[in-house]
């Protein structure tokens, strides 16, 4: 490029969906940096309000609006970059690029597309046109072909020959893809494939399923220098998406030849593709001869290295993420610097501080990422895993053994009992290690490894079965041989010897425990290992094996002999990370975290960030003055103040809980329990808020109103509860994460089936059980220091209650609330704030019930922590509560910095908040709305008035209804009432309605007979499964009824719209809102757009 | 299983008397050498193999070593060159197909120590901050004693260790496969610590190749008639091999010539440059060279412990390529005369084969004249 551009528009990657998480967050953040570096102006636009990117800070103009082209051209109009960058907004910015280079805005705006041009991308993405590349550069693929019809495939198929693997083309975390084995199956997978493929184009290929997959993050800039950043080996072999593999960096099981081989086809590739930034290549590898002897013998290898191209992502990607933390490099920043024309060499390595960033980071640790999977939420979800991603996030550990990276990734999966031993309740019964899910691999595998091994499967018999390499079963086994040692040798084992051994191979002082060790109390662990001198050190994540001298503040434990993390020498607080992104724990702790750690900078402490999650910001090696990648449990956090305790100025390092969701509020308890200091509310005042009874008592001591109800801790309380206080009642465990396991049930038999669950789910932890009221829920978030409460803002639900809030559409501000209401509302959190002793945030649920004589107002709960709406309240109010929360755990008043108790007058705006499911990846699980949580990520709509707000979150969230369609009715009778209004609303609007018989009849009794009747599914073809399937509606309003015909009849209608993509609505509120809107014009009367933080002017 | 390991106790013991304890592999007697380090983190066979680590001990900072086994084909010289092996794990559970033993037994079998669970990164810092050193892996329990050895034994850069490593004998080999239409091109090569990989993709560029012995005179050379003269790498402090100024002098004239390492520093210094000790030297695949003509960057492997002066090259030279990192001279050509040196190891193995055209560039040179 011959000049730098002076202003660069950056896009986002929108809301968190299975396959685009917090690693966008993460590149757009860094990228925005970068690019500020070199003086450039940055203007950046994502539709997530739970994003770094998306703060004032980060880039010089934000607009936080939907993610479309034509809401895109506005931006560009108004702003008027030279610049787009559009590598690091992930498969959506660069779809979006793709649309508004094709379309002509970006010629017709003068707009430079930086980086990766147009062309290289579509070549890399366009199956056909990669396919071709190749071949000119003589690289192998598999055998394929790209079809554009199901009948196509079939002739396909004939000639490759089954297995084959279907990819469609330009989808975000393979959607729509699957593996065909045979011809019964290829009709349903192909045709979700096309639909999935804006394209409509699906590649069918030959299956290398049980080869090794390899991945290589590769940079080129504009002067043709190629480097490979780091190279990865999926332990589970070809045939799961690499987003779902468990993952080492390095490779293990690859010679220097291979290595080299693979490393110089990747480079040849991305110089043919013409990349200037970052990519991703993906390759197949032969496996070992021993494990392709069990394959089908035409996927056997035919060469000593023997190898495909599978596949590049022309841009910055998860495992870009990935290999950024894993390696120390910073992808995503030095992308953004070639993509405005600098080279390699000229761009300093800001890790070493003394070297350049052409260079290949060594490691000297290795690096293991194990997927997060929504399974525990979605426990009747598929949960096998293939080419489609269903992970909601990931995490990682670092150590000098395979062994113990693996156990501390589990570790830091904060499931499964975080622990290797753990074994499925349902495997007890098994004795035949054959019996266990071992292939077709599930999100279990690795525990069903172990249990393998423990039930006498030898290393060669499992590879054999599973594909996977015999290094990894080996490796998995020196652990289970730990076990079976302690198991042998119960009285000889704890010598210093085995405990060091034991902790080499990433034994947790729990774990140990379990095994029965030091009376099989992990204290006593902990204390007999320390006595011994078994105490972790930290090393220095540096780009270089130790080779120069570096500055970066990046930390891993180790059993080792040098410490390189001694003590920082000023005061400091350890901020307690959020760790994987998971249903009901997504981003925006994340982003709490980075905002604690800064604004504890800026106020005189250092800050020190623990968490195991690569994908975020939060372990970007500059938001903290201090990084450890680290599980997040006590042991960790124990390891870790103990190592920061200066012994010579007894300055005890304080945690902060308050920023990282459940995962460090949990924490309070514990670390308080050894007397370690917590900043801001103390674990009392946590425990009073989090534990039912206490609250209970505490709410009648203040005369706070709650819903009737109780903690029971069996089924016979439960029952004289439920009776008194009359159903449907709410239960749920009394400590929740994300509405975990909350139901809402109507009789006696529903909650006996709760009970028995409900009690497996949480074995120390009573049961809750409320009246369930159907009001109106509104949410605050608040910030608290003993004598003032703050309240920036009140939300209001668009869904009643029943509806997890999480999953709720919520308005800022209030639009039906009465004054007195709201009043009511501030004088409650003030009391609470100050009867409690809050000293930071808190967040409180409420809900507002009409159909008494005066609205009443009930509390339902009170988080003591950052809540999921901070983001978006401190971006709608202005007000920077992570901020003004830190500077209260570390002594400053509220007032001194500005504040009065009270409500803070209501900014002159609307924005809403709405919910993003990625549901199309979870075959399975069913999709209506309910207490417990469901969506993956969120979205904002912001405008000077509430339509325009919604609109804007509507079209933001795919849920905006076109102006004239069709539409499929199933409502359940009692929602039929509530649904006169929107009936009203679609028969005006021309809609074309289809109806499932009940709501058929309901209809017609309106006086509407220009309907169409469907049959129910077992009323034989066309039904309404058909119609949706065959794409004659735009979408399907369909509620749910209690009895078992209907509840199955309703989730395959509610799956099959998911499938085809079209919004599907199981909330009465949300359908009746949407319905209301979808008249809203997308036109210059109809919008404001303008940067976010205009709105908050008049 | 490891957990009850009665490996014997082993340390490492460095010349400033710092220990570090570990456990032994391999032949269990003691060994001496210069210890270094390397970054690289697959390639530990070839390394091993490598006569440029004659007389050196190689820490391998990558924390798991022996994955893939010992195959007969990743070897770069007959045996083991190098004297000893320290590494943080060793995998005793290989899987590869082309793994014929483990390494703890291609160690045993070739009468090499290897100490593991050592710390190496720290041993690696402790290297990076006070310079490689002599040292030692001792199995009796006699520190002082070893102490005392490696204070009064000849230290690698006195140690003549390309006298070890070169052929004793000249043999040749054939190409692979001529090029169309092309007699093959005729190299000689001066073993100062040859690795295979020269020869094999001299050959795979359809060069007959003559190797002789590192005392060969270049009457000798001369004498086989050869299109072209390559200057191996090798081991040790070119200055020990100053007997080799007056060869290459009368050569340069006659031959086109090409040196990598050893012999990119025995041309340097022929032409009156000066080498000197690096504090650490370079030893791993991920060093970036630019080439100062084209300005492009390249990734390559490296090995050595000297590096020639810059600032005392005379004009006839030119760095052809520098070091992104330490700005050292990584490549030299002659202004007038068809020679060419690399500092770096575009042969790989192991490491990045990205500057493998450079023998290509040789054959031109050979040819053409220029490259």
């Amino acid at each position: 490029m011959s000049t730098l551009p002076s202003k660069v528009l950056v896009i986002g990657s929108g809301p968190i969906v299975i396959g685009q998480a917090a690693e966008f967050d993460y590149a757009g953040t860094q990228a925005c940096k970068s690019l500020r570096e070199e003086g450039i102006k940055t203007i950046l636009v994502n539709s997530n309000p739970a994003t770094i990117m998306t703060d004032q800070e980060t880039a010089d103009v934000v607009y936080i609006e939907p993610l479309t082209k034509a809401f895109l051209e506005k931006i560009i109009d108004i702003e008027r970059p030279d610049g787009l960058l559009a590598t690091l907004g992930g498969q959506t910015g660069l779809n979006l690029a793709v649309e508004l280079s094709e379309s002509g805005i970006l010629e017709k705006y003068n707009v430079q597309l930086l980086g990766t041009q147009i062309e290289a991308i579509q070549k890399a993405e366009d199956r056909e046109l990669f396919r071709q590349l190749l071949h000119e550069i003589n690289e192998p693929e598999p055998p394929n072909v790209t079809v554009d019809s199901v009948k196509n495939a079939i002739e396909v198929a004939d000639s490759i020959g089954y297995p084959l693997i279907a990819r469609p083309a330009y989808t975000l975390g393979g959607t729509g893809g699957g593996i065909i084995n045979n011809e019964n199956e290829l009709e349903s997978v192909i045709q979700s494939g096309l639909n999935a493929s804006p394209i409509n184009q699906v590649l069918l290929e030959k299956s290398l399923i049980g080869w090794k997959e390899v991945e290589y993050e590769v940079m080129r800039d504009g002067n043709d220098t190629c480097i490979t950043i780091c190279n990865m080996e999926n332990l589970d072999p070809m045939g799961v998406h690499t987003g779902d593999s468990i993952v080492v960096a390095p490779s293990q099981t690859l010679s220097d030849k291979e290595y080299q081989t693979l490393r110089t086809a990747s480079i040849k590739i991305i110089r043919a593709l013409g990349i200037e930034g970052g990519c991703n290549v993906q390759l197949a590898l032969a496996p070992h001869q021993e494990i392709a002897a069990e394959l089908a013998k035409n996927s056997r290898p035919t060469k000593e290295i023997d190898y495909y191209v599978i596949e590049v992502n022309p841009r910055v990607s998860r495992s870009s993420a990935l290999a950024s933390k894993a390696t120390g490099y910073p992808i995503a920043r030095v992308a953004a610097k070639i993509a405005i024309g600098k080279k390699l060499n000229e761009i300093q390595n800001s890790v070493t501080g003394q070297t350049v960033a052409a260079f290949e980071p060594a490691l000297d640790y290795c690096v293991v990422k194990i997927p997060r999977w929504p399974f525990d939420k979605f426990p009747s979800g598929n949960r096998q895993i293939n080419t489609q991603m269903k992970a909601t996030g990931e995490v990682m550990a670092i150590d000098r053994s395979f062994e113990s990276a693996l156990q501390k990734a589990i570790r830091s999966l904060e499931q499964t009992e975080t622990s290797l031993l753990w074994e499925d309740p349902d495997w007890k019964s098994i004795d035949s290690w054959q019996e266990l899910p071992l292939f077709p691999p599930t999100d279990q595998r690795i525990w069903a490894l172990a249990a393998a091994l423990r039930r006498g499967a030898s290393v060669e018999e499992i590879s054999k079965k599973t594909f996977i390499d015999f290094w990894f079963i080996q490796s998995i086994k020196n652990i289970t041989d730990i076990e079976k040692y302690v198991m042998e040798n119960p009285e000889t084992s704890i010598d210093s010897k085995f405990l060091l051994y034991a902790k080499r191979m990433g034994y947790s002082d729990v774990q140990l425990a379990n095994l029965g060790i030091a009376e099989g109390l992990a204290e006593h662990v902990r204390n007999l290992r320390k006595s011994m001198g078994i105490t972790p050190v930290y090393k220095m994540v540096d780009t270089c094996a130790g080779e120069f001298e570096s500055i970066t503040s990046y930390y891993y434990s180790t059993y080792e002999e040098e410490n390189e993390a001694l003590p920082l020498p000023e005061p400091k607080a350890i901020v307690i990370g959020s760790g994987p992104i998971r249903i009901g724990q997504g981003i925006e702790f994340d982003y709490c975290s980075v905002h604690a750690a800064s604004s504890l900078r800026e106020q005189g402490r250092q800050s020190i960030i623990v968490n195991s999650n690569p994908e975020t910001v939060s372990t970007d090696f500059d938001s903290s003055d201090r990084l450890y990648f680290e599980p997040l449990d006590e042991e960790s956090l124990r390891d870790i103040i103990d190592n920061e305790t200066n012994s010579t100025s007894n300055f005890l390092p304080e945690s902060v809980v308050q920023f990282g969701g459940q995962t460090s509020i949990n924490l309070s308890q514990k670390l308080n329990n050894v007397e370690l200091p917590i900043l801001g509310s103390t674990a009392q005042v946590i425990d009073i808020a989090s534990d039912r009874k206490k609250f209970e008592e505490f709410a009648s001591r203040n005369g706070l109103p709650q819903p009737p109800g109780a903690t029971v801790t069996n089924l016979k309380e439960a029952i004289t509860v439920a009776e008194n206080i009359g159903y449907p009642v709410l239960v749920r465990p009394s400590y929740v994460l994300g509405g975990r396991a909350m139901e809402i049930v109507y009789n006696i038999f529903e909650l006996e089936k709760y009970i028995e669950q409900g009690l497996i789910a949480s074995p120390d932890r009573p049961i809750l059980i409320d009246k369930y009221f159907e009001g109106i829920e509104c949410e605050v978030d608040a910030v608290c220091d003993g004598e003032t409460v703050v309240i920036p803002g009140i939300m209001e639900h668009i869904e009643r209650t029943g509806v997890h809030s999480g999953d709720s559409m919520a308005v800022y501000p209030t639009q039906t609330i009465s004054q007195q209401i709201i009043d009511e509302i501030t004088s409650y959190t003030i009391k609470i704030g100050l009867g409690l002793e809050i000293k930071g945030l808190m967040n409180i649920q409420y809900i507002i019930m009409r159909n008494e004589n005066t609205p009443k107002v009930y509390i339902i709960e009170v988080n003591p922590r950052a809540s999921r709406t901070i983001p978006f309240i401190s971006k709608v109010t202005d007000t920077p509560m992570v901020k003004l929360a830190s500077g209260i755990m570390i002594g400053k008043k509220l007032r001194s910095m500005g504040y009065t108790s009270g409500l803070l007058s209501s900014k002159p705006l609307v924005a809403i908040k709405a919910p993003v499911f990625s549901m199309a990846k979870l075959s399975g699980v069913d999709t209506h709305l309910g207490p417990e949580m469901k969506s993956t990520g969120e979205v904002m709509g912001i405008d000077k008035t509430y339509e325009n707000a919604l609109a804007k979150a509507l079209i933001a969230s795919g849920l905006m209804l076109k102006q004239n369609g069709s539409i499929l009715l199933s409502i359940a009778d009692r929602d039929k009432k509530d649904s006169e209004n929107l009936i009203n609303d679609l028969i005006a609007s021309n809609y074309i309605i289809y109806a499932t018989e009940g709501t058929a009849n309901f209809i017609r009794s309106l006086g509407y007979d220009d309907i169409k009747e469907v049959s129910k599914l077992d009323q034989g073809n066309p039904n309404v499964l058909d119609l949706i399937l065959n794409a004659n509606v735009d979408c399907v309003i369909n509620t749910l009824s209690g009895g078992e015909q209907p509840m199955r009849d309703g989730f395959y209608i509610r799956r099959a719209a998911v499938e085809q993509r079209i919004p599907c609505f199981t909330s009465m509120d949300t359908a009746r809102t949407a319905v209301s809107i979808m008249h809203a014009k997308i036109d210059d009367q109809g919008y404001t757009i303008r940067p976010q933080i205009n709105y908050l002017m008049n | 299983m490891k957990i009850l390991s009665d490996a014997p106790i082993a340390n490492l013991i460095l010349q400033d008397g710092t220990v570090y304890q570990g456990e032994g592999f391999g032949s269990l007697e003691n060994g001496y050498g210069e210890v270094v380090f390397t970054t690289g983190m697959t390639g530990y066979q070839e390394m091993l193999t490598d006569p440029s680590f004659a007389g050196q001990i190689i820490t391998i900072t990558y924390p798991i070593v022996g994955n893939y086994g010992i195959s007969d084909t990743n070897i770069e010289s007959e045996k083991i060159q190098a004297s000893g092996l320290i590494i943080r794990n060793l995998c005793d559970y290989p899987s590869h197909s082309s793994s014929a033993m483990t390494l703890d037994n291609y160690l045993k079998k070739e009468g090499v120590p290897g100490i593991h669970g050592i710390d190496t990164r720290s041993l690696a810092k402790k290297l990076r901050s006070s310079g490689v050193m002599m040292g030692a892996i001792a199995f009796e329990n006699q520190t002082e004693k070893i102490i005392e050895n490696l204070k009064i034994a000849t230290h690698y850069e006195n140690l003549n260790l390309v006298e070890k490593v070169s052929t004793k004998t000249t043999y040749s080999s054939i190409s692979d496969s001529h090029y169309p239409n092309n007699s093959p091109t005729k190299i000689a090569i001066l073993d100062y610590g040859v690795k295979f990989n020269i020869q094999r993709i001299l050959k795979s560029l359809g060069c007959d190749i003559i190797t002789l012995p590192h005392t060969s005179t270049a009457q000798d050379i001369l004498e086989l008639k050869t299109d072209g003269l390559l200057l191996s790498p090798g081991p040790g402090d070119p200055k020990l091999l100053n007997n080799t100024i007056e060869m290459v002098k009368t050569l340069s004239t006659k031959l086109p010539i090409f040196g990598i390492c050893l012999g990119h520093q025995i041309i340097a210094r022929a032409f009156g440059a000066n080498t000197y000790k690096l504090k650490f030297g370079h030893r791993g695949a991920n060093h970036p060279v630019i080439n100062t003509k084209t300005g492009k960057v390249s990734v390559t492997s490296q090995n050595h412990g000297y590096a020639v002066d810059k600032n005392s090259l005379p004009n006839e030279l030119t760095p052809s390529y520098i070091n992104l990192n330490d700005d050292t001279v990584e490549g030299l050509v002659h202004n007038d005369l068809p020679i060419m040196t690399l500092q770096f190891h575009s042969e790989a193995s192991p490491g990045p084969t990205d500057n493998k055209d450079i023998f290509e560039n040789f054959l031109n040179l050979i040819k053409k004249g220029t490259v």
